[in-house]
């Protein structure tokens, strides 16, 4: 599975468009996470562990959009996009989505 | 009652000072390895358009990297009093210039790990995370990712 984020894959050409594959999930933070965060807060810094737990999010959706994309029988992935929305408070959604293609 | 309040007031002057004395220390230090690393990455070419080389023949893949950086107190509240006035909030702007300049980092170093040259169509996403406590930035997630193009005879 190819995956990439501009139109096209460079040295293939695209024999079929399978149309839009996508991958989400939705995750909170825990009590302990959120523990340490705050602290973080008053002295600023990288919070490692939501660095962490968005990059394993985001890995998820990423799985759920190739899982999708090899249903339908793709072989390659184009033009992925990356969105993030909180939903409420202390929890946030992770989009991934592209077009699916059998590249030769 | 007079207690009560002098122990508040105390404890906001402490997360203040502790806020500014370590988050002046963090920052520093951050920008000092960033400036580092960014030399020891510097063989690697970020673009922001779509199209690869005529000539290209090797293997393209999506590469990310993102980073969850957190204000400080000094500078939350430092922030809030600006928001009164009005004008440029450089308590944020620094931290949004940190969170990019490592998300974009951790991007090179991605593609430096497959062995690819060059990254074309690099896109930026910010997102604010912990907006709950008090509608404030507080944190920011800042994302690169682009597309990896990694030269056929770099395979082997």
């Amino acid at each position: 599975m190819i995956i990439s984020n501009i139109e096209t894959i460079p040295g293939k050409t695209i024999t079929s468009h399978l149309g839009m594959v996508q991958g989400n999930t939705v995750r909170a933070k825990h009590v302990g996470r959120d523990f340490m965060a705050s602290l973080k807060n008053i002295v600023g810094g990288e919070l490692k562990g939501y660095t962490e737990l968005l990059n394993d999010a985001r890995r998820e959706a990423s799985e759920r959009m190739i899982s999708q994309a090899e249903a339908v029988g793709a072989n390659a992935v184009v033009n992925v996009r990356f969105s993030t929305s909180s939903v409420s408070a202390g929890a946030a959604e992770l989009f991934v989505y592209g077009t699916a293609v059998v590249v030769e | 009652m007079e207690l009560d309040k002098l122990v508040q007031v105390g404890l906001f002057v402490a997360l203040l000072l502790i806020g500014y004395g370590c988050g002046r220390y963090n920052e520093q230090r951050h920008f000092r390895s960033i400036k580092q690393r960014e030399q020891t990455h510097a063989g690697i070419l970020c673009f922001s358009f779509k199209t690869a080389p005529a000539d290209f023949t090797g293997r393209a893949e999506l590469v990310t990297g993102s980073v969850v950086i957190s204000i400080d107190y000094f500078k939350k509240v430092a922030a809030a009093l600006r928001g009164l006035l009005g004008g440029r909030i450089s308590a944020y702007e620094s931290l949004l210039e940190r969170a990019r300049r490592e998300a974009l980092l951790r991007m090179k170093e991605e593609a430096k790990a497959m062995g690819a040259q060059r990254i074309i169509n690099v896109k930026l996403e910010t997102a604010a995370i912990s907006k709950n406590a008090h509608k404030n930035v507080g944190a920011v997630e800042v994302i690169a990712y682009g597309t990896a193009l990694r030269e056929s005879e770099s395979l082997e």
